[in-house]
């Protein structure tokens, strides 16, 4: 059977799977559709988050990242896992005694104001749609690649899975396939991991084979990678950072970031009660570790196996030939994803790292340069076919790469519609709407916001790239310290809410749109975006950890400077510490 | 809450002491071992490497799965001996 098929047959397999699903659980009420009626056992919830939570970036990139980066990259492991301490313990359980279906609901209740909602609305659905179309951009790159199609037409595929299960089932639907989709993602994560840990050290678990003994060469794998790196003149694998203000701070947003994200902070008011959220976060963490302790392996075992395909005969012998290079460089470089230049005209692949300090090493070779540029992102994509693994196992990488853009995807989908069905048209617009108006509004805006993602998806705009620093930095800035001090401060008021969401957030995007080009527009810049030129050193990635202190910092001294919230808005404050009732509270 | 409001306010402060020091875990296990206190723990070799990567990469996780059990548990607990946990 080719190649082509078996890949057909896992892709397509799962998406029957996620519409048998959707057709299973249609939503039959709001309730259904906003918070999949609210009966989710904390188990479930927890890998439904974690499929929500884990994109295309974490199960597509974050190891390149990594395998780059090395010890630097840290950051993102801590980052994008430490955030759920931070909902475990200062929001989950508070927002989901609440009982209502959206965050803005929250923001507006809590600090009575429609202008705080709105503002909410905004910040959410500025996140949420950056944050989608890298999910859709993803889901095309797969798409292309397993299945040679046109990634455009690859895209319009996802949309439709997408469209059937998210508008037809809501939350109730996403729940359901979340589940699946986790299942399949991470052992597609996992199989492979599990193959390459096996081969290079002999431990079938590869978050124990990162730091075991490679067998080859019965070092430890890391000394190994690192010898065999420096060797290339890169920097060490495992090497300290200089600027250790900036990964603090660049932690910190992330963290707080993952905790701000409004699709992850619904999926806790699926749960029955209080307790079952507090539990559900811990799950959350549990399924997502397994792929986030297997990532930081399958990152050094991945960049070890690149290096000794092309240096098979070690760092100090000649590299391999063009003409031999394995199969799988050549069908990624028909991607473009690998690029080969033959600068020297030796006819061999050199890689290395072509900086000055490196030079008199090069030019004693009779190196011209590097000759070989990999996209990073490939690695997790290409993991099966460098360990030579049977070919059903790429098809199930092709499944699993999809399962999780779609996942996340949809999650982010469902609130943008929630926010514009719920806080929108039910909330100032239209009150008086029926709940099945309401309903139908729902199932709208989320087809508009589908089709919109796939739009541009296809087109993506320039920033794309940049909309983790975006989606995190206004997440960290805005929505997370107000939601915090909703719950934690009787005495922040309406009008320290809104000056703090709005100086929180108008700091952190001006210092992205210095660096990155207001709105993004290449060339607005006002610096250049280097670390030469960033105060003290802080990259705009981590700025949304200073937008978060600014905005509780503006927010304190606004409420101090006026007059206490009303002493109903004091007693919703004190109702939501306690959790008796939540299962109440829900039904409005 | 039905009880007392001097129990709501016992209550309320358990709770922040229970988030207190487990954020003082939560910190000192990723910004502390993990970034800043890296130098320090440079001496104790883990696998080819030194603690604080370690942790960098892999330990403040497993933490962080601990520490939000362990406050599940114990909260779920206190909402019991104060009488407000659902049944």
């Amino acid at each position: 059977m080719s190649q082509f098929a078996i890949n057909l047959i896992f892709v397509g397999g799962s998406f029957l799977l996620y519409i048998g699903i959707a057709i299973w659980a249609k939503a039959g009420s709001t309730k259904d559709f906003y918070v999949a009626g609210g009966g989710v056992h904390p188990i479930t919830n927890g890998a439904a988050i974690g499929a929500d939570w884990m994109s295309a970036a974490s199960f597509i990139s974050m190891a390149g990242l990594i395998a780059a980066g090395g010890y630097s990259a840290s950051t993102f492991l801590m980052g994008w896992t430490g955030g759920y301490v931070l909902l475990a313990m200062l929001l989950a359980p508070y927002l989901r005694k609440f009982g209502k279906f959206t965050v803005p609901e929250f923001i507006g209740d809590r600090f009575y104001s429609k202008n705080a909602r709105l503002v909410a609305v905004i910040c959410l659905i500025v996140a949420s749609v950056t944050y989608v179309i890298g999910q859709m951009a993803g889901a095309g790159v797969a798409f292309s690649r397993f299945l040679e199609v046109d990634s455009t037409m690859g895209l319009m595929i996802a949309a439709v899975v997408v469209f059937v299960y998210a508008v037809l089932g809501g939350m109730k639907g996403i729940t359901y396939t979340q589940v699946a989709q986790y299942c399949v993602l991470i052992v597609a994560y996992t199989i492979p991991a599990v193959f390459i840990s096996m081969q290079l050290t002999g431990n079938p678990i590869p978050g124990l084979g990162l730091f075991s003994t490679h067998v080859d060469s019965g070092m430890p794998l890391l000394t190994k990678l690192n010898q065999v790196i420096t060797d290339l003149g890169f920097n060490s694998y495992t090497a300290d950072v200089d600027n250790k203000l900036n990964m603090v701070l660049f932690t910190l947003t992330l963290m707080i970031g993952t905790a701000g994200l409004p699709h992850v902070i619904i999926r806790f008011f699926t749960v029955p009660k209080v307790a079952d959220a507090r539990w559900s976060a811990g799950w959350a963490l549990v399924f997502i570790a397994l792929l986030y302790l297997t990532a930081p392996a399958v990152a050094s075992m991945a960049r070890l196996n690149l290096m000794t395909t092309i240096y098979p005969d070690g760092t100090q012998s000649a590299p391999i030939q063009y003409d031999d290079r394995p199969n799988w460089v050549k069908e990624w470089e028909i991607t473009g994803l690998i690029k080969f230049t033959d600068k020297n005209g030796d006819g061999r692949i050199q890689l290395y790292n072509d900086t000055p300090a490196f030079q008199d090493q090069a030019e004693a070779r009779g190196w011209k340069g590097n000759e070989l540029v990999v996209n990073r992102d490939i690695l997790v994509l290409a993991n099966p076919e460098i360990a030579n693994l049977p070919g059903w196992v790429i098809g199930l990488i092709a499944a699993g790469g999809l399962a999780a853009a779609l996942s996340t995807a949809a999650g982010l989908l469902l609130a943008i519609s929630s926010a514009v069905s719920h806080d929108l048209i039910k909330g100032s617009i239209n009150p008086d709407i029926s709940e099945k108006g309401e309903l139908m509004a729902a199932r709208i805006s989320m087809a508009v916001a589908i089709v919109l993602a796939t739009y541009l998806g296809a087109n993506p705009p320039g920033f794309a790239a940049q909309v983790v620093a975006l989606a995190f930095g206004i997440a960290a800035a805005s929505l997370f310290p107000v939601l915090m001090m909703g719950i934690f401060s009787k005495r922040i008021n309406n009008k320290g809410a809104v000056a703090g969401m709005l100086t929180g957030l108008a700091f952190t995007l001006c210092y992205i749109f210095v660096y990155k080009g207001w709105l993004f527009i290449p060339g607005t810049n006002n610096l250049p975006d280097n670390a030469a030129n960033w105060v003290l050193g802080i990259s705009p990635l981590s700025i949304g950890a200073i937008g978060a202190v600014i905005n509780f910092a503006v927010a304190f001294l606004v409420s101090n400077a006026t007059e206490e919230p009303p002493v109903e808005i004091q007693e919703l404050v004190e109702s939501v510490r306690y959790p008796r009732g939540s299962g109440q509270a829900q039904d409005h | 809450m039905s009880g007392h409001s001097y129990d709501a306010e016992k209550y309320w402060k358990a709770n922040l002491r229970l988030i207190f020091g487990s954020l003082i875990v939560w910190a000192l296990v990723s910004y502390g071992f993990a970034i800043l206190l890296r130098p320090m723990l440079a001496g104790i070799a883990v696998g080819g490497t030194d603690l604080g990567f370690w942790f960098a990469q892999q330990g403040s996780i497993l933490t962080f799965i601990g520490l939000i059990f362990f406050y599940a548990w114990r909260m779920n607990k206190i909402d019991e001996q104060f009488g407000v946990h659902e049944e």
